[in-house]
C-alpha cells in the first residue's frame, strides 16, 4: 500500500517525459521551419553585410577593380582621423545636426502632443495635419524646400512680409554660414509629428485618476506636469532620444538632394561621406572603415543615452 | 469615460454655484478663452505643418513664370492666374512617369506582402514553440534593431553584386551572376525586417496558449495552427507591421540610387533625378513631386486611424 504510490508516481513522470520528448522534437523541427525563410534572409542582408563592411574596412577593395582587395590593417581608419579633412567636417556637421535636432524635434514633438491630448472638436484634423509631413517623402519635402529656399524664393518672400523688409533673408542653401541651418528647420519640420505621435501615446497611459488626485490637491497645470506628467513619460522619453538620435546622425537623403554636401563642405555629414566615397568614388575599403566608425558612435551614443535616462530612476 | 466623469463631478459643480456664483463663471470664461488660445496656437501649427504642400499643389498648376510672380504675395498659396494641367503632361513627355509608378507599388507591394508572412512565421516561431536555439536566435534579432542601414548599404552593393541570379536568355534558363538592375534587388533584402518580426513576437504572445493546445489534440499541424489561429486573431499586429513597412518601401532612394541604373527598373524616389537640369522647370518638378506624394496622402487619409495607432504601438512596445 505504502509502496505502490511511489512507482506509480515513477512511471508517470516517465511516460509524460518521453512524450514530451517526442512533441519537442517535433516543435524543435517546425520552429526551424517557421524561422528558416526570415533567417536564411536576415544572415544573407544583415548578418553577412555587417561582417563584410567589418573585414572591408580593413582592406583598399574598390567597387569595380581587376585587382583583388588587400589588407592594409588600420590605414583607412588612420586616413579618416589624420588625412581627410573632409571626414572630420562631416563628423561636426553631424554632431551639430544631432545637437540641435534632437532636444528641439523631441520637445517640439512633446509641446505638440500636450497640446493634442484632449477631447475637443476637431483635435483628429490637428493630429491628421502635424502628421502629413511624417508620411510625405523625405527626397519630396527635400526638393520643395529646396525650391523655397532659393535667394527669390517663397521663404525669403515670406521673412520679408512678416517684417516689412527689414530683414531680407539669404542664400539659404549657397551660403556656408545658413545651409547646415536650413536643412535643420526642414528636417525638424518633416519629423516632429511622428515624434507627436509617440509621445501622445505615452501621455495616454498615464492614469487619469493621477491628474484628479493633482486637481484635488490644488496643483497648477505646470505642477501636474512636472509632478505627474513627466515621471509618467520616462519609458516613453528614452524611446523618443534614442531614435531621433539615430535618425540624426544618419542625416543622408536631404543632404544628397538638396546641396551634395556643399558649399564648401558645410552640410557634409558621415553617412553622405560615406556613400560619396564608397559609392561615387568607389573606395568601398575605406567607406566601409566609415561606416564602422559611424556604427560605433551610434551604439555609444545610444548606450550612453540609454544609462544616462536610467539612472535617474 | 467621459460621461461618467461629468456625471460624477456635476454634484460637486452645483455646491459650488449654490455657494457663490462669480467665482464660477469666471472659471468658465478662463476656461473658454483657454480653448480660445488653444484653438489659435493648433492654428499656427497647423498653417507651418500645411503651408510647404499646399504651396507645393497650387505651384504645379502654374507656370514658372506665374509661380515667380505670384510668390510675394497671398497668391503662392491660391490656385489664381495661369491655371492648368500643363506641367503634369510635361511631366509625362519628360519621363516615364507611369513605368516608375509600376515599378514602386510592384517593389513596396511584395515587400510589404512578403514582409508580413515571413516575419510573422518568424514571431510565431519565436513566440510559441518551445525549440532549441530560440533565446539565443531572438538575442541576436533584438541586436541586429541596432544596425543602422547606412552603415551597411556600401558594402551591401559589393555583396549583391556577387549573388547568383537567374536569367532568361532567349527562352532559356539561365544562371548568372549579380543583382545589380533587378527588381529582386530592390525587394528581397528588405523582407525580413528584425523589427516586425520583434512587433510579432510580442503581439503573439498576448494571445492565450490555451488555444494552440486544444488544437493540437485535436490534430493540427504547428503551421495549421499558425494560419487558422493567430493569424486570423493578430489583425492590429499585421496592419501595424504593414504601415511601418510600406512607408520606407515607397520611400526607397539611397538604395535604388545606387544599385538600379536601368531607368525602366527604378522607382518614383530616384525619377527626380530627371529633373534637375541646367535650367530646373519648378512647375514640372512640383507636378511631378505631387503625383508621387498623392497616392500616399490618399492611403494616410483612409488609414489614418490605423497609421496613427501602428506609430504609437511601435513606441509603446519598442
Amino acid at each position: 500500500m505504502t509502496v505502490t504510490p511511489p512507482t506509480v508516481a515513477a512511471e508517470e513522470p516517465r511516460r509524460a517525459y518521453r512524450r514530451f520528448r517526442s512533441t519537442k522534437g517535433r516543435e524543435t523541427w517546425a520552429g526551424l521551419g517557421m524561422i528558416a525563410p526570415a533567417g536564411i534572409l536576415l544572415v544573407l542582408f544583415l548578418i553577412i553585410p555587417v561582417i563584410l563592411a567589418f573585414a572591408l574596412s580593413f582592406t583598399n577593395a574598390r567597387l569595380i577593380s581587376p585587382n583583388p582587395p588587400r589588407f592594409v590593417g588600420m590605414d583607412n581608419f588612420l586616413r579618416a582621423f589624420t588625412a581627410d579633412p573632409v571626414f572630420l567636417q562631416s563628423v561636426g556637421n553631424t554632431a551639430v545636426f544631432a545637437l540641435v535636432v534632437v532636444p528641439v524635434q523631441a520637445g517640439l514633438g512633446l509641446l505638440l502632443a500636450v497640446l493634442v491630448n484632449r477631447r475637443m472638436r476637431g483635435i483628429t484634423a490637428f493630429r491628421v495635419i502635424f502628421f502629413i509631413p511624417v508620411v510625405t517623402s523625405i527626397v519630396v519635402v527635400s526638393i520643395l524646400w529646396k525650391f523655397m529656399y532659393q535667394n527669390d524664393g517663397l521663404i525669403n518672400s515670406m521673412i520679408d512680409a512678416i517684417t516689412f523688409g527689414a530683414w531680407q533673408g539669404a542664400d539659404w542653401l549657397n551660403d556656408p554660414n545658413t545651409a547646415l541651418g536650413a536643412i535643420i528647420v526642414m528636417s525638424i519640420w518633416q519629423a516632429v509629428g511622428f515624434h507627436m505621435i509617440i509621445w501622445l501615446a505615452g501621455l495616454q497611459t498615464i492614469p487619469e485618476e493621477l491628474y484628479e488626485a493633482a486637481k484635488m490637491d490644488g496643483a497648477s497645470p505646470w505642477r501636474q506636469f512636472t509632478s505627474v506628467t513627466w515621471p509618467g513619460l520616462r519609458p516613453t522619453m528614452v524611446f523618443v532620444l534614442v531614435t531621433i538620435t539615430i535618425a540624426a546622425l544618419g542625416l543622408f537623403v536631404q543632404i544628397s538632394v538638396m546641396t551634395q554636401g556643399g558649399p564648401v563642405n558645410s552640410t557634409s555629414t558621415i553617412v553622405f561621406h560615406a556613400v560619396r566615397k564608397g559609392y561615387a568614388q568607389q573606395e568601398i575599403g575605406y567607406a566601409a572603415a566609415i561606416s564602422l566608425i559611424f556604427f560605433i558612435a551610434v551604439l555609444v551614443i545610444a548606450l550612453i543615452q540609454r544609462r544616462l535616462t536610467r539612472e535617474k530612476d | 469615460m467621459t460621461a461618467t466623469r461629468t456625471l460624477t463631478t456635476a454634484p460637486a459643480e452645483s455646491r459650488r454655484t449654490a455657494r457663490s456664483i462669480a467665482p464660477e463663471r469666471s472659471a468658465k470664461a478662463q476656461r473658454r478663452w483657454g480653448k480660445v488660445f488653444l484653438y489659435i496656437a493648433l492654428s499656427l501649427f497647423g498653417i507651418i505643418f500645411l503651408f510647404p504642400l499646399v504651396f507645393m499643389f497650387v505651384s504645379s498648376l502654374k507656370p514658372d513664370s506665374q509661380i515667380l510672380q505670384d510668390i510675394d504675395s497671398v497668391a503662392a498659396f491660391l490656385p489664381v492666374g495661369d491655371i492648368s494641367l500643363d506641367n503634369y503632361f510635361g511631366v509625362f513627355d519628360r519621363v516615364p512617369v507611369a513605368q516608375f509608378m509600376f515599378n514602386s507599388v510592384l517593389v513596396t507591394v511584395l515587400t510589404v506582402g512578403l514582409g508580413l508572412i515571413v516575419n510573422s512565421m518568424a514571431g510565431f516561431a519565436l513566440s510559441r514553440l518551445a525549440w532549441k536555439g530560440r533565446i539565443v536566435v531572438l538575442a541576436v534579432i533584438i541586436a541586429t534593431l541596432i544596425v543602422p542601414f547606412e552603415t551597411i548599404a556600401v558594402p551591401m552593393v559589393y555583396w549583391v553584386a556577387q549573388l547568383p541570379t537567374l536569367v532568361m536568355e532567349g527562352g532559356v534558363l539561365k544562371y548568372d551572376f549579380g543583382w545589380l538592375n533587378t527588381y529582386q534587388v530592390q525587394i528581397v533584402p528588405f523582407i525580413a525586417n528584425a523589427f516586425s518580426i520583434f512587433l510579432f513576437t510580442q503581439y503573439f504572445s498576448t494571445i492565450p496558449k490555451s488555444l494552440d493546445e486544444a488544437a493540437r489534440i485535436d490534430g493540427a499541424s504547428w503551421f495549421t495552427i499558425y494560419r487558422r489561429i493567430l493569424v486570423p486573431l493578430s489583425g492590429p499586429a499585421f496592419a501595424t507591421v504593414a504601415i511601418l513597412t510600406f512607408l520606407p518601401a515607397w520611400n526607397q532612394y539611397l538604395w535604388p540610387l545606387m544599385v538600379v541604373q536601368k531607368e525602366e527598373l527604378r522607382p518614383v524616389m530616384v525619377g527626380v533625378q530627371y529633373f534637375f537640369q541646367l535650367n530646373t522647370a519648378w512647375g514640372e518638378v512640383m507636378a511631378y513631386t505631387s503625383l508621387i506624394t498623392i497616392p500616399v496622402l490618399i492611403v494616410f487619409l483612409v488609414f489614418q486611424r490605423a497609421f496613427v495607432s501602428s506609430i504609437a504601438a511601435s513606441g509603446v512596445k519598442g
